[in-house]
């Protein structure tokens, strides 16, 4: 029994973490965040030479067919660097979405190219949880009417999976016609949500039905959880450093009962989370589906709401420092607010878990 | 991240799940809101029979009464899994089993080891703890209970409060200042003290659930030989620190928050409103997954926590978390448990609407002790910060002399 990194993984995680530190520092992020497109040529090529793209696609499409932990690893490091990179749609939902459905053609046409870094995958799966006034997708012979809102990793996607209802994942190119595909400005500019328009568009089913859109959800939310849980991580850290340098009344305010309470309630929200996540993550290829969902529910529904926490804490321990954008601070504030706004609810999510257990 | 267990491991559960089968008909009932008094003699023959069988002291020398296994957590995880999952005792679990008998095993003399280690764990001789003092609770090193040596005698005088057990207890591992002139944290020796040497007066104080669980102990000239003392004087603090290591660990245990969680979603399948389950209403089932999640991240991070100890690595934050994540965890298990009872939910002790033996509000003040106890929330948040953080110890405040600082 060992619970946590393998040697191997954590020379990845130490690969992952100085590309990033190269490649997305905060200036370059607020860079990329200009633009909104949530996308950087450069840091996803590096991605995709460590072979980061390529974790969940299975060996036979040119991927390296490891477990949903490594991709995770990967998820949680973006969300530490508050990195611009579709990297959760792309290759933490798309290869095994694919990989598992009885849509062999589509998965040769895709998989290699996404282990590539030359396709990039958005989700619009808002649907299937809670479709907003206005929103709604039906199917008409094979074509998708309507409209989808918040979908995920849009700004570069090539293509979109889309679920109609519960019932069906559809797979969309970006240029297939009568798709229009419209931004959304959300607080977090680091990542790109659209709005798609259907009018008549032709989609391919991802075969799979109603269980194959759970998985997409389950896959979604474990990785959105690990990316707050990088977030998260980060800004503590900051909150931390900032405490023992921030001298007032005399004395470093790390000192302060106070700050120092803050800080110990901060981390003991955290650190039994990251055990959570990362099992949560290594559920998803390792275990039975019904636990996999269940952790990714608990992961989803804790992560959101111990982000929150800290998000707050740790802008507050900086002062007005914190309220500034110079410091930059605000894009993990605003990174753990957009993870949880998404794709459910914590009480909707947490409804579902109570649902799975007494089922 | 591997979650296996060798072959070894699924055989030895094998064998815990036979031997729980077995002999689980013998087994004490679990604690209710019944007085958690002296042992029974049911509870001492049950922990005979576990001793034997190797599920408690599992890792005592077989020449302290032990089973003599090699330490293996992995094995000491799937017996508490087991049995918990049973819902019976893994054994007896007084103070003297979970502090006094690691801390002689790693600090004590060969003798005070054979003395002491075979009654402690069979429960033969009770044990309690002499550390809090009226004026010296969180701040422990300032205790002032003192003891004198007198030829071959330590002469005590002084006051333990707080003390769990003692109107029962043989025996006290007991912090006593014998070095006056030392500095505040060297002047204290750990001594080992029969309960009933005279000149030591037991009074017990009734708690807040209507027993009296703890004591205050008066120490009046009582004397003690010599040899009593475990490391050498003035090492009482050290020795202290290790007894605490276990005792904080015992209070964060998963297994406990498991086995109330699991308790939990039985009485709200059972319990009904209006004639709906208390499962099915969504705001309970809300607080329950809420609660779900922490209580398998608490499992989940042990399980780290416990990949640390087997590789030897200190576990860090993970393990310094978990007494004040697990016990404030606890008490929001009993709280719901409580709130999905409604109005019952306040029935106490006897009576035919009691659910679990009126257990749940037993245990919401219990655990609420436990919360206080072992070091404090705030008292934990300060180790955290100080000691996992690296943050500024506290600057000391200065106490305004009498007559100065009031305000007349
Ligand atoms: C059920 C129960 C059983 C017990 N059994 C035993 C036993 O068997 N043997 C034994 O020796 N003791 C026992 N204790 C005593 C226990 O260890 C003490 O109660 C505990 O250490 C707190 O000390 P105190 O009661 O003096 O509270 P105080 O230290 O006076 O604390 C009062 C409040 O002040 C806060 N506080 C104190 N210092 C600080 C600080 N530096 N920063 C922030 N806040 C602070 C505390 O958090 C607490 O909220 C038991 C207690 C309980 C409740």
């Amino acid at each position: 029994m060992r619970f946590g990194l393998s040697l191997e993984q954590e020379t990845f995680r130490d690969q992952l973490q100085r590309l990033l530190a190269d490649r997305a520092p905060l200036d370059r992020v607020r860079e990329v965040a200009a633009d909104g497109n949530g996308y950087d040529e450069r840091l996803w090529s590096g991605l995709t030479e460590l072979g980061a793209m390529g974790v969940l696609v299975p060996e036979e499409y040119g991927g390296l067919g490891m477990g949903s932990f490594d991709a995770g690893l990967v998820v949680e490091e973006l969300g530490r660097s508050v990195a611009p990179a579709p990297y959760l749609g792309t290759a933490f939902v798309a290869p095994l979405v694919l990989s598992e459905s009885g849509s062999n053609s589509l998965a040769a046409e895709w998989l290699p190219r996404i282990a590539g870094g030359e396709a990039r995958i958005g989700l619009a799966l808002g649907e299937a949880v809670s479709a907003r006034a206005g929103a709604g997708v039906v199917v008409n012979g094979g074509r998708l009417s309507g409209k989808a809102l918040a979908a995920m990793d849009a700004g570069a996607a090539d293509a979109f999976i889309v679920s109609a209802g519960v019932e069906q994942l559809w797979l969309v190119r970006s240029d297939a016609s009568g798709l229009t595909r419209t931004p959304m400005t959300s607080i977090d500019r680091t990542r790109a949500l659209a709005e798609l328009r259907f009018d008549e568009v032709e989609a391919e089913p991802i075969a799979g039905g109603a269980s194959l859109t759970q998985r997409a959800l389950d896959l979604a939310r474990v990785a959105l959880a690990a990316d707050t849980l990088g977030a998260a991580d980060a800004m503590f850290q900051q909150a931390l450093d900032y405490s023992k340098q921030r001298v007032q009344f005399e004395r470093v305010i790390g000192s302060f009962q106070g700050v120092k309470h803050a800080l110990a309630d901060m981390i003991t929200g955290l650190e039994p989370s990251r055990a959570l996540v990362w099992y949560a993550t290594h559920a998803q290829t390792e275990m039975p589906r019904d636990e996999a969902h269940r952790l990714a529910c608990h992961a989803k529904a804790h992560l959101a709401e111990v982000g929150r926490m800290v998000a707050r804490a740790a802008t507050e321990v900086h002062g007005g420092m914190g309220f500034t954008d110079d410091l930059g601070l605000h894009y993990w504030f605003k990174r753990i607010g957009l993870d949880r706004q998404l794709l459910g609810s914590p009480e909707q999510i947490r409804a579902e878990a109570a649902a799975a257990m007494v089922a | 991240m591997d979650l296996s267990l060798d072959q070894r491991y699924l055989d030895f559960r094998e064998q815990v799940r036979s031997f729980v089968a077995a002999n689980r008909a013998d087994a004490p009932p679990s604690v209710t809101s019944r007085d958690r008094g002296a042992p029974t003699q049911e509870a001492l023959d049950w922990q005979r029979r576990l001793i034997a069988a190797g599920y408690t002291a599992r890792t005592v020398p077989a020449e302290y009464g032990g089973f003599g296994a090699e330490p293996d957590m992995l094995e000491t995880m799937i017996i508490n899994e087991e049995f918990s999952a049973a819902g019976i005792q893994a054994g007896l679990a007084g103070i003297g089993i979970m502090m006094l008998v690691p801390t002689l095993l790693e600090v004590g003399t060969a003798e005070q080891k054979a003395r002491y280690i075979p009654k402690a764990i069979t429960g033969e001789e009770w044990w309690c703890q002499g550390y809090s003092e009226p004026g010296s609770g969180s701040d422990l090193a300032s205790l002032r209970t003192n003891g004198r040596l007198d030829g071959e005698e330590w002469v005590i005088n002084g006051q333990k409060i707080w003390t769990s057990g003692a109107h029962f207890a043989q025996m006290m591992f007991c912090l006593v200042r014998t070095e006056p002139d030392a500095p505040k944290h060297r002047g204290i020796s750990y001594l080992l003290i029969p309960m009933e040497t005279p000149g030591i007066t037991v009074s017990p104080l009734k708690t807040m659930t209507g027993r009296s669980e703890f004591n205050q102990v008066f120490f009046d000239d009582a004397r003690i030989p010599a040899g009593n003392i475990v490391a050498g004087r003035g090492e009482g603090w050290k020795v202290a620190n290790v007894t605490l290591k276990h005792e904080r660990g015992g209070l964060g245990d998963p297994a406990k928050s498991i086995a109330r969680f699991d308790g939990l979603v039985k009485l709200m399948r059972e319990e009904t409103i209006n004639g709906q389950r208390a499962i099915d209403d969504p705001l309970l089932a809300d607080r329950l997954m809420q609660l779900e999640a922490k209580m398998l991240a608490l499992k989940l991070n042990n399980m780290r926590v416990l990949t640390a100890d087997l590789e030897g690595n200190d576990p860090g934050l993970a393990r310094l978390v978990t007494k004040y994540y697990g016990t404030t965890l606890n008490h929001e298990l009993d709280a719901l448990a409580i709130d999905a009872m409604g109005e019952l939910g306040v029935l106490y002790e006897d009576g035919d609407y009691l659910r679990d033996e009126g257990a749940w509000q037993a245990w919401y003040m219990h655990d609420l002790g436990l919360i206080i106890g072992g070091g404090s929330t705030n008292i934990q948040r300060n180790i955290i910060a100080e000691r996992g953080l690296d943050l500024p110890r506290e600057p000391k405040a200065v106490i305004p002399p009498q007559g100065m600082g009031g305000r007349g």
